[in-house]
Formats: C-alpha cells, structure tokens, sequence
C-alpha cells in the first residue's frame, strides 16, 4: 500500500484504521502465550512428581516405611517420621478443630458486626501473610520456652522442644484456615432453618447446636482437612520448634511421650536426607516424599469426596 | 428451678396458658457460657497476633542492647555465627530479595497470564480440570520442591550455565516462581472471574478485539484483586523457607549474582535453630531480631495491600 491511498483511505473512512489483521494476529499470539502459562505450571508438576517417582520407586518398600533411620541409606527407614507426623496430626487436629469450629461459630452466628467480631476478622485475614517461620519463632519462645514446666513445679507440661511444642504451633498455623471455612459453611446453612429453631423458643446456641451444625459438618471437616494437610506438609516452622533430624525411636502415643524433647516428622527427615551429600540418601528422600505424597493425597481426597456429597445433598 | 416445666397428664394438669411456666435458665445459661467459651476461642487468633509481636519485640530488644541497629542495618558483612561476629542483615536482605525478585518474574506474568487464560480463553470443562492441577501445584510442601530444585533443576541449569553453583539463588528463584505461582494465578482468577459480562460486552460493542478487551478493561477493572494476589505471592517468595534453604545454600555474600550461593532470612533461622542455640546467647537472640525483619516487612506489605484495595476496589452490582 502505498502512503498516498493510504492517507486517502484514511480521509475516507475519517481518520479509522481498523488494522484488523494485526490486530487479529496479536490477539492470537496473546492467547497462545496465556495457553503456554497455564500449562508451564502443570508442566512443572509432572516433571516433579515424575522424576520423584523415578527416584525414589526402587528404594520404596514396607520395610523401608517401618524401619527406623540409619547412618547408612540402604538400612535407613521412615517409621519414626511417619508416626511423629501422626501425632503431630492428633494433637494439632485436636486442638485447632475445637478452637477454630468455635471461633467460626461465634463470628458467625452470635457476633455479626460488633466490633470484637471486625477486630477479629482483621486480624486473620492478616495472618495469612505471615510467613510460617514466624509461627516457628513464636512456638519457640512461647510453648518450648516460656511454658517448657508447669510454673513453680518442674513438672514437664510442654516439655520443651517436644512434638507437643510443635503441634501446638501448627495448630495457631491452621487455625485461620479452620475458621475461614467454618464460616463459609455455616453461611451457606439457610436462613429458615435458623428462624424455624428460634420461632420454635430454642435460644441460638440450641439452634445451632441441633440444626446448623448437622448441615455445616461436612464442610467444616473439608476446611479442616485441607487445613490439616497444609500442617503436615510444613517443615520450616517444626525445624525453628526444635525437630531433629535423626530420632532412632517413634514417639510414645501418650501425654509423656509428646513431652519428649526429640522428635521428628517426615518433612523433616526428608531435609534432613536432601541435604546430605551422598545420592543414595537422595533416592531414600525421594521414597520418603512419595510417602508423605500419599499421604496428603489421602488427605485431599477425602476432603473431594465430603465436598462432592455435601454440594449433591444440598 | 422454679416449678414443673410441663404440665403432666398423671398430675392432671391441663396445658393452659397460665400453667406453662418454661423453665429458660438452664437453657440462658449455656447459652450464655458457650458464648463466653467461643468468643474466648475467636480471641485466641487475637492472641497469636500479639504473641507474635511481643515475642518478636523481646528477644529483639534484647539483642539491640548488644548490637547497636546502625550496625545491624549498615553493615556490609553477616558473620553471625562467628567468633568476631558483624551483623549486617543487609547481607540476608539482598538474599532474600535476590531470590524472590527471580521467583517474581516468574510466577507474576506466568500467573497473570494463567489467570487470563482459566477465566478468558478455557472453555468450562477444561478450566474444571484445570485449576484443580494448579491448585495440586499449590499443595506441593515445600520441602518436596526443594528437593525438584536441588536435585533437579540444579543439574540442568549447570548443563547450561558453565559456572554454576550447587547452591545456587538462581535455581531456588525459579523453583520458588513456580511455587507461587498458583497463589497469584488462583486469587487474580477469582477477580478476573468477578468482573461483570456487561464490562466486556461494552467493550466489544465498540469494535475492540477479545485481547484488547482483556488488557484494557478487564485487567484494570480487576486490578485491585490481582495487585492484592500480588502481594501475597510476594510476601510468600520473602517468608519462603525450604526451597531457599535447600538451592539456595548457607553462605551470606553480598551480591546480585544469581549463580553463587546466597543465604536469606529465612534460611538462616533454619541454620541456627538446626544448631543448639542456647536460650539467652546472642545467636539465640539474633533469630528474633532477623525474624522481626522478616514479620516487618510483611506486615508493610499487607499494610499497602489493605490500602491499595481499599482505595482501587471497583464495586460493581
């Protein structure tokens, strides 16, 4: 084209140049790179989980999973890990369910609008933000520290750097998740039935205690799931706490055995073998992160399966 | 308890209105407790916050009545842990920010672009298997991609970069990207998602194309949930932990040059809390004093997200 029909192109048509192709041809180079985007993240992931199968399929067994660690790799197992991070499990489920499901309740259903209930909800919305070391500083000094003994007695009641410590800090990690999805549950409870209970003289807790709880529980247990299986998958905040890297011995299931100050968790001994320079140590890592793989995978499909009948049922 | 709470049969009572005397306390009183119990749990999260900052405050005080903060923040050298120690958190600064830098230049236009594309382009049933799979990117621990970083990111780039380190910032930046990325991607999504149909109707009605529609009125009518996506991606690249401490290495240099090892904040009190760090010794006190850097510069990030929305945030019925 040349400029002068091209000026009288533009004349005519009033200055508009529509450019269509052009424009057609950025559009579509636009939309291959957003393609290419999406996928890179997903192309990431197999490579990882792929290569970490590879790795770590040919030293995976049961015997590896019910051993306890070595200094050499090819005798090193996974037990004491595998059940420190059960009872991590327990005691931050146990602790962060009660509190978060309450907390829920209460900024939910019984103090909408008051001025605790927006402090409150300010504040989780900036825990969020906060990098989980942080959490590990503050389990440091608050639970291994400062509550290490019952006050005036030397009676152990954290006991220190103990998996008690470090559950309890995990559970303060979680707590804004528990309660996030405590509240869009119990929000998703209609309105009638909370109207019905209390035409009917029952004073709010007694409704939903008896008639919004019962609808809201499978998506409390999803949140709380999803909670629980961010917590098991942390290391950063546990290492702070005091987790050490080689714990011959699984944890006793019982108050004294939480009180222990030597523990370990799978995140941590997977570290722990990352770290070291020798590969076989490598390889028995990658088993250790196929382990704990399944074990969130078990996690989140759980959580899938309550999510999936709860939406059918309502 | 005052009387019988409902009239009986055998008693020969009838249900009249004046006989019905609903015994309520014990009901008031649960009421009353369980509210009292559960407020007590909501303020619990309160609690953290400030165990948090008061944790944190202490340990710090303490360790700048040892070292005075113009060294701390003025110093060119981190020796911590040495016999004659400077302190110098520049040093772990200019790691941190070395290594998210990397990681945001990934994962902010590979998440953004996501985010166009799960909300613009995928047709339903693709965007369905989708975002589940960067939400499963999302809850990878880190320690798992640590090891992706270390072990095999490590190898290929030093096929490519003669000179590389093992521990090197610039693997742990874009394994890192990649781990954040499905933060920025999901949460600008749920806002691209949120713009109304009739912004880009109008759009089209006046002759501008799909992406010309998307970069011009979708995006800034969006912008104040994706700058807010942002700065959480951003506050995790810095409070990122495992993957940092496992690429990046334990050795503090000054420098910008991302194939030699850098030591950041956070892989620092992963290296001293490792240790036995004896309550009361300076290293002991030094994790607290780093930590509040880190909590600080969050919290300023947070700060300017909470500003930045409240004076962008488009509201549309």
């Amino acid at each position: 084209m040349s400029s002068q029909t091209d000026k009288a192109a533009q004349l005519d048509s009033g200055n508009f140049k529509p450019e269509l192709e052009k424009r057609y041809k950025i559009d579509q180079i636009f939309k291959t790179i957003s393609w290419i985007a999406t996928f890179s993240g997903l192309v990431v992931l197999a490579i990882l989980l792929i290569g970490v199968l590879v790795d770590g399929i040919p030293s995976l067994s049961l015997e590896f999973l019910t051993s306890p660690p070595s200094r050499r790799a090819a005798q090193a197992g996974f037990w004491p890990a595998f059940v420190g991070s059960i009872c991590l499990l327990l005691i931050t489920a146990s602790v962060a369910f009660p509190i978060g499901v309450g907390s829920g309740i209460f900024l939910q259903e019984f103090a909408q609008n008051n001025k605790f209930a927006r402090i409150v909800e300010i504040n989780i919305s900036n825990l969020a933000a906060v990098p989980s070391i942080i959490y590990g500083l503050l389990g440091l000094f608050v639970f291994a520290r400062l509550l290490e003994n019952i006050p005036g007695t030397g009676l152990p009641l954290t006991g220190g750097r103990s998996i008690l410590s470090a559950g309890l800090t995990l559970a303060l990690l979680i707590l804004p998740v528990i309660i996030v999805a405590t509240r869009e549950a119990l929000k998703a409870v209609p309105d009638s039935i909370r109207l019905a209970g209390m035409a009917l003289g029952s004073t709010r807790w007694q409704t939903v205690r008896t008639h919004v709880l019962p609808q809201a529980i499978p998506g409390i247990m999803t949140g709380t799931i999803l909670g629980l299986s961010r917590a098991i998958g942390e290391t950063a905040p546990i290492i702070v706490v005091g987790a050490a890297a080689f714990v011959p011995f699984a944890p006793d299931i019982s108050i004294s055995g939480f009180q222990e100050p030597a523990f370990t968790a799978m995140p941590i001994q997977i570290y722990s073998w990352i770290s070291r320079p020798q590969e076989e140590f490598h390889s028995i890592a990658a088993s250790g992160i196929i382990i704990l793989m399944l074990v969130l995978f078990t996690m989140n499909a759980t959580a899938v399966f309550l999510r999936n009948r709860f939406q059918r049922s309502s | 308890m005052t009387e019988s709470v409902f009239p009986s049969p055998a008693s020969g009572g009838i249900a009249s209105s004046d006989r019905w005397k609903p015994n309520r306390s014990l009901s008031k009183l649960s009421q009353r407790s369980v509210v009292l119990l559960f407020g007590a749990f909501a303020a619990v999260s309160v609690f953290t916050t400030f165990g948090i900052i008061f944790t944190l405050l202490f340990e710090t005080i303490e360790f700048f009545l040892e070292v005075s903060p113009l060294h701390f923040f003025t110093a060119t050298r981190w020796t911590a842990l040495f016999a004659d120690p400077s302190f110098g958190v520049i040093v772990l600064l200019c790691g941190t920010f070395l290594t998210s830098i990397i990681g945001l230049l990934i994962a902010i236009p590979l998440g953004l672009l996501a985010a166009v594309c799960l909300s613009e382009y995928a047709p339903r049933k693709v965007r369905a298997f989708l975002k589940p799979g960067l939400e499963v990117l999302a809850g990878v621990p880190t320690v798992v991609f640590g090891y992706f970083a270390l072990l095999m990111v490590t190898p290929i780039l030093q096929n490519i970069i003669p000179g590389l380190s093992v521990f090197n910032a610039l693997s742990a930046g874009i394994v890192l990207g990649f781990a954040i990325l499905p933060t920025i991607a999901s949460l600008s999504e749920d806002a691209i998602f949120a713009v109304p149909q009739s912004l880009r109707q109008g759009s089209y009605a006046v002759g501008a194309t799909k992406r010309e529609t998307i970069t011009g009125v979708v995006l800034p009518a969006a912008l104040s949930g994706i700058v807010s996506s942002i700065i959480l991606g951003v506050a995790r690249a810095v409070g990122e932990t495992m993957i940092v401490t496992l690429a990046a290495g334990q050795s503090p240099t000054l420098t910008l040059d991302p194939r030699v090892s850098v030591q950041t904040m956070t892989s620092f009190i992963v290296q001293v809390t490792k240790g036995d760090a004896p309550y009361g010794s300076i290293e002991f006190k030094t994790l607290f004093a780093v930590g509040m850097t880190l909590f600080v510069l969050t919290l300023i990030l947070n700060i300017f997200s909470f500003w930045f929305v409240r004076k962008f945030q488009e509201k549309y019925e």
